[in-house]
């Protein structure tokens, strides 16, 4: 298949579990944490055709996080295969990552340095020209409603809201084919978190493709043409939204459980448990 | 194509160096702080040096006493400046949760971190200018006699062995998001002890002599004291060049090689997300 026909994301049985230790120790062994397998990833085939948004639901531990960052070569899979615009994941990261960028819950930013310095350096390491680069800077932030002033106060000043929006401006100037949004509204006020689903809107304007990851039912019906339903690890359900009609209903359906009832127990095994090194 | 690759490279490379030059700028005080440290410390083995002949431990040169602890100090101060730096690369993405952006980003893993370790290197030999500067002139260190060609040669020769070891130390809060910071304070605590900064290498006990040999910061000391206070040239430390020549074609390419095997680990384990 040509390059240009390749689809966005590709994966076959791709699958990732995580070594968890438990608060008990062996009874034989007192020295030895008691370990068990998180399966994050149950083998998922999955192709995202270009330029559509991508909704991924689920609750805390569903497996969303783990998707995105096998997509964006952060975690590696145990099995099976992904490909981003037909570059594979492992074997070829390196491609990948020109290709992509993300939108973490966590604003991943030098805190103390300015937005202009956070963007500058975002520029660089993505190999973006430095001609205009404050022309281009000024300019997507202004689109995306952020003032100029903005730029030269240091990142821990900013609102949660506008560091979000300054990490979305910072991932399309880089002009990704790509996007990878984990929970980009999670955490926002009302008012924040609309000003960020306008700037997801927006972007489809560009015929990024994007991956969004959600907990907001409501979220992902508005701004998605695709969505997925994941719990522990799993597709639940794939559909566009109208094909899904009231996700939480449905999802209550295939899961036996609430959205938030699944949030709550996740969080709880959370606390017992945690993943751990090898 | 390669051009622009290259380009794409080189933008980074000095994106490496601009972060962390405005990461100083934006923690100056900090930078105060340690520069004090730094000063601090030379000066009191400065101090200590001439204070020992009123100890009455007199039947040696005291002058030579102090310019021999002096350069161990001045080079300690620079040697883990640098150290520091490129170790604390890791960690210091880890405190601001920026490691999965950099890690994510379409650039060489050997740019990155030939664009931290080439600031360390340039930070290290700012930082201890200042210090020598103000060491100068209150010891009234008398280098006319040092050979400065031998010297930079040395210099520039060691440089590449702290590099390769700088990296490898930098694994270590990959490998371990808990513990890993503190690691990197035991290696160069082990480095200090065993390098002969402030004494010859002889009077340390067996096993540690062992450790001596393959510290390239021993070579370094002996090469830098040979050029700075015998004024030795490049023939006479050649048995402190070699080594050191030989420590780099090992330790860069093993510092990369681990590097890449422990980014490959922390993502098989799903590490990197960890703050610690």
């Amino acid at each position: 298949m040509s390059q240009a026909k390749q689809p966005a994301v590709e994966t076959s049985r791709l699958t990732k579990r995580f070594r968890r230790e438990g608060g008990g120790r062996h009874a034989g062994m007192p020295w030895r944490r008691r370990r068990s397998d998180l399966v994050a990833l149950h083998p998922l085939d999955l192709t995202l055709e270009r330029g559509i948004t991508t909704g991924v639901i689920g609750p805390n531990g569903s497996g969303k996080s783990t998707l995105v960052r096998v997509l964006a070569t952060l975690v590696l899979p145990d099995n099976g295969w992904a490909r981003i615009f037909g570059h594979d994941v492992v074997t070829d990261s390196f491609s990948v990552k020109r290709y992509i960028n993300r939108v973490s819950v966590e604003a991943a930013f030098f805190k103390e340095l300015s937005a202009w310095e956070n963007l500058v350096y975002a520029s660089r390491i993505y190999g973006v020209a430095d001609r205009g680069l404050r022309g281009r800077v000024e300019s997507v932030l202004a689109r995306f409603g952020l003032p100029r002033d903005l730029l030269d106060r240091p990142l821990r000043h900013l609102s949660r809201g506008q560091q979000r929006k300054v990490a979305i401006a910072r991932s399309v100037l880089t002009t990704p084919s790509l996007l990878l949004m984990d929970e980009p509204t999670t955490g926002l006020d009302p008012r924040s978190k609309r000003e960020v689903q306008h700037m997801v809107t927006d972007l489809r304007q560009d015929s990024v493709t994007t991956l969004l990851c959600t907990h907001d039912l409501d979220e992902a019906e508005a701004l998605c043409d695709r969505v997925l339903l994941m719990d522990h690890g799993r597709v639940l359900a794939d559909g566009t939204p109208g094909q899904l009609g009231r996700l939480e209903d449905l999802f209550f359906e295939l899961s036996g459980r609430g959205l938030e009832d699944a949030d709550t127990e996740a969080e709880a095994e959370t606390q017992d448990m945690e993943v751990q090194p090898a | 194509m390669m051009m622009l690759t290259l380009r794409r490279e080189a933008h980074g490379f000095v994106g490496f160096i601009e972060r962390q030059k405005n990461l100083i700028k934006r923690y100056w005080l900090w930078e105060v702080v340690w520069l004090i440290y730094s000063l601090v410390s030379v000066l009191s083995i400065g101090y200590l040096a001439a204070g020992l002949g009123s100890l009455g431990t007199g039947g040696f040169d005291l002058r030579q006493a102090q310019l021999y602890l002096l350069v161990g100090a001045l080079l300690w101060a620079y040697l883990s400046i640098v150290f520091i730096e490129i170790t604390f690369s890791v960690t210091w993405e880890r405190w601001e949760g920026t490691i999965e952006y950099t890690f994510m980003a379409p650039v060489r893993r050997l740019t990155h971190l030939l664009g931290i370790c080439t600031f360390a290197l340039l930070y290290g030999l700012a930082r201890t200018l200042v210090v020598l500067l103000i060491a100068m002139p209150l010891f009234h260190l008398d280098l006319s006699h040092a050979n400065l060609v031998t010297a930079i040669t040395v210099m520039a020769v060691s440089t590449f062995p702290l590099v390769g070891l700088g990296i490898l130390a930098s694994v270590l809060p990959l490998l371990s998001p808990e513990r890993g910071e503190q690691m990197t304070v035991a290696v160069q605590g082990v480095l200090l002890l065993a390098s002969g900064v402030y004494y010859p290498v002889s009077v340390l006990p067996g096993p540690v002599q062992a450790l001596a040999h393959v510290s390239p910061l021993t070579y370094t000391l002996e090469g830098m004291r040979a050029a700075l206070i015998g004024g030795r040239g490049l023939a006479a430390v050649a048995s402190d060049l070699l080594p050191l020549l030989l420590m780099s074609l090992v330790l860069v390419p093993l510092g990369l090689a681990v590097f890449g095997w422990a980014e490959r680990r922390a993502k098989r384990l799903g590490l990197l997300k960890r703050s610690g």
